[in-house]
């Protein structure tokens, strides 16, 4: 028999284990992300602990290890209640505990600032309202109800408010051009539209005023609350986002509480600092700009394959050429970052800020970073990518059916678009996917050229031109480095970099999916028997 | 060669080639060719391989145009006009010299929109017209009873004989003068081969057949005319009842009788 390595089975298992270690380690990413974000939204219990010291501290059970100094158990406890103890987080050693309780009318609020608190309820928030008597929990979950009913109304008036604010930013904008013009000559026109905007204004202030004065009113309502070691708080509701008591909910109603929050992560802007709330705007910036970028490095790509792979001699220059391009897709993105703050921000966005809008300098319009900048900035990075890939679906493409196409007397162009592009259809669809996977999570140039934290408005909302790519925008892996190290109080956040890693995996994955779908679809026109 | 010519004057020569001769860069491909193809005849190309037999036929059509390195001098006269000047419009040129290729190359199209391919890239787009062009094309390739009933499929589900025999139904669709042949059967087994000659010698009524053949037996059988190459030279031409059994060269007859080749 021959030695077992002389078989070749060796090697043979050596490639099955190099493919499984990176499987695993594939797995291992997703499941890291999910196990650590998933958990985030669920009600947690609150725990009790009545220390040997007479103190008591209440909180959910983040943690548990071995203290590093005496080797005895200690929680990390949550304890919320930032504003009344300045911290959210504590230890608590195994050994000082005296009893652990679940009290099931302990109740978690989620807050509008200051993040969660923890306690007890004591009553209130009947003032002004009309309710239907009740024990008070239930009263204070009226009263909550009555409140964002009240809420939403202002809601409304503030909805007109931007408008009104957007006609009146567009008036003075029309103005100072007006101005800029020349002021003797458009003077009846700049008086009309002052006095217009003037009445915008009046308009402005007194609705604001109304929406002030609401606020008000219904900020004076407020519950009775007490904390773990029984100092009351008055709260007021209009702060409180969410009422929960996670110790007396059934499964069911967690479920309940668990979808609500992803609603709210899906769909509402965020708050506190990013650290809380939804991150729609993130998301809204994200798939934009990856679409915007893909609407520019396509068809740019496409074309430039075509011509360095069916027109262009291949000569020295053609090489070039292609050096250059596979190298562009291994230029650091931080450089590219660079190049589109000088070329796109400054040069091409300071041209069109002087030639379309001088009247508003020295503010700039396009002259700063925005999501047209950003996608153009990534378009440029990607489009290595689309041109690798086309250029190799097209030669892969055999010799006779070109010759077939053009011995029927077919120019070379019919057949580029009659037979070459939608055979390199799947090749290119691959391109495309590498590209928007690459563009979806890159960071750093963006940086440069338009992510902030906190985007006031998205980049595209109903007043024209409806697309605004001048605007500033937010983006998920920005959130990312931004939650976790640029936040004050970074070990709250922890979750919130995982739930925002997972939305970004998530935005990916169903980004190349849907594409490999589409891809698989057009595979098959080509390669199997039926149309 | 009496009797030869005699059928050289019968027909007019339809393609006729005067002293071509073609380089590849520094290799000389073609040397001196001189050749009259007659119309409505088989011509049949045969000699070992890379003695140019496929070359020649690609400069009917100007394939050699898509060779960067290819240059030709010497004149090739189809009807009489030129081939090979500047001026030739290569479209029409190849619209009315159709080509069949060694190995299949069906479109990844449906059966339908490969035969009308010819058509609708010269701008015919009415249907009625289209229609008639693909059963009168398929009818005459003798694939109609085969794909009548599929014809939207799409044309890669199809064997490779039948993929051959629709090649030459999108040839024919754009009503050629010329159909060039270059080993058309070469990748087919001897079924689809025999249904491909037997289809060669009903095309012959219509068109005017080059054929490039490695097969001598397929020469004999389907050809009216056979010419011999050899290293790129034109070794000899002639009725092919007279080649095969009478041969002037030496060198012919040995190919023929396979000492070498």
């Amino acid at each position: 028999m021959k030695p077992f390595w002389k078989t070749g089975e060796p090697y043979v298992l050596a490639t099955g284990a190099a493919l499984a270690i990176i499987l695993v380690m594939s797995l291992a990413l997703v499941g890291v992300v999910m196990s650590n974000g998933l958990g985030y939204f669920w009600p947690q219990e609150l725990v009790r602990f009545e220390l040997k010291d007479g103190s008591f501290a209440l909180g959910q059970v983040t943690q548990q290890e071995k203290n590093p100094i005496n080797g005895a158990r200690r929680f990390q406890l949550k304890v919320g209640n930032r504003d009344i103890l300045g911290q959210d987080f504590r230890w608590i050693d195994d050994k000082d505990i005296a009893k652990r309780t679940q009290p099931a009318d302990a109740v978690l609020l989620e807050r509008r600032e200051h993040g969660d608190f923890f306690g007890f309820l004591k009553g209130g928030a009947a003032e002004g309202l009309v309710l239907t008597p009740a024990p008070p929990y239930e009263t204070l979950q009226q009263a909550l109800q009555l409140v964002s009913g009240k809420l939403d109304d202002t809601g409304k008036i503030k909805r007109q408010m931007s408008n009104l604010n957007n006609s009146a930013e567009r008036l003075r904008l029309k103005l100072l051009k007006l101005e800029y013009a020349g002021k003797e000559k458009n003077a009846a026109e700049i008086v009309e539209l002052t006095a217009t905007r003037e009445k915008i204004l009046a308009e402005f202030t007194r609705l604001n005023e109304q929406a002030t004065a609401t606020l008000a009113d219904i900020g004076r309502i407020r519950a009775r609350f007490s904390d773990a070691a029984g100092t009351d708080k008055e709260i007021a509701l209009v702060d409180i986002v969410a009422l929960q008591r996670p110790n007396s909910m059934s499964l069911f109603a967690k479920c309940g509480a668990y979808l609500e929050r992803v609603r709210e992560l899906l769909l509402d802007d965020p708050r506190e600092s990013n650290t809380e709330g939804g991150l729609f705007p993130a998301i809204f910036g994200t798939v934009m700009m990856v679409l915007l970028m893909s609407v520019f490095s396509l068809p740019f790509g496409v074309i430039a394959a075509i011509y360095l792979r069916e027109y262009a001699r291949d000569g020295l220059m053609t090489r070039m050429v292609r050096i250059a391009v596979n190298n562009l897709a291994g230029v650091p993105s931080i450089v590219y970052g660079v190049f589109g703050l000088g070329f796109f921000v400054y040069g091409i966005g300071g041209s069109i800020d002087s030639l379309f809008f001088p009247e508003r300098l020295p503010t700039p319009t396009f002259g700063t970073g925005g999501i047209l900048w950003s996608s153009l900035t990534l378009a440029l990075l990607t489009v290595p990518v689309v041109i690798v890939a086309t250029e190799e679906s097209l030669a892969s493409i055999p010799k006779g059916i070109r010759e077939g196409s053009l011995a029927l007397g077919a120019t070379k162009f019919q057949t580029l678009t009659r037979i070459l592009l939608p055979m390199a259809t799947p090749g290119i669809m691959t391109g495309l996917i590498l590209s928007m996977a690459r563009a979806a999570g890159e960071v750093a140039p963006l940086m440069i050229v338009g992510v902030v934290k906190l985007a006031p408005t998205l980049p595209f909302d109903t007043n024209f031109p409806f697309f605004h790519m001048d605007r500033k925008f937010m983006h998920l892996g920005f959130h990312i480095y931004d939650v976790g190290f640029q936040s004050p109080n970074v070990e709250a956040a922890k979750p919130m970099v995982y739930v925002t890693t997972m939305l970004l995996l998530a935005i990916v994955i169903i980004a190349s999916s849907t594409a490999i779908y589409l891809r698989n679809r057009m595979r098959g026109k080509y390669t199997t028997s039926t149309f | 060669m009496a009797q030869n010519q005699a059928q050289t004057k019968e027909h007019a020569a339809i393609l006729s080639v005067s002293n071509l001769n073609l380089h590849y860069g520094e290799a000389h491909a073609l040397k001196g060719i001189n050749l009259d193809m007659a119309r409505h005849q088989v011509t049949a190309f045969i000699g070992p391989s890379g003695c140019g037999k496929s070359t020649l036929l690609r400069c009917f059509n100007r394939m050699n145009d898509l060779v960067e390195s290819a240059w030709i001098d010497g004149s090739i006269r189809f009807n009489g006009a030129e081939v090979n000047e500047p001026a030739t419009d290569v479209i029409s040129l190849r619209r009315s010299i159709g080509m069949v290729f060694q190995q299949s190359n069906p479109f990844p199209k449906s059966i339908y929109e490969n035969i009308v391919y010819g058509l609708r890239i010269a701008g015919v787009n009415d249907k009625a017209t289209l229609d008639e062009a693909v059963e009168r094309s398929l009818k005459s390739a003798a694939i109609w009873k085969e794909v009548k009933d599929r014809l939207h499929e799409s044309a890669l589900g199809l064997s490779g004989g039948q993929a051959q025999r629709i090649c030459i139904a999108r040839a024919i669709a754009v009503n050629p003068e010329i159909i060039l042949m270059d080993e058309p059967c070469s990748a087919l087994d001897p079924i689809s081969t025999l249904k491909i000659e037997e289809l060669i010698e009903e095309l012959k009524s219509k068109y005017t057949i080059v054929i490039v053949t490695h097969n001598m037996q397929q020469a004999a059988r389907v050809s009216d005319v056979t010419a011999f190459f050899y290293l790129g030279e034109l070794i000899e031409a002639g009725g092919t009842r007279k080649i095969f059994t009478n041969p002037e060269k030496k060198q012919t007859e040995d190919y023929i009788t396979g000492r070498f080749g």
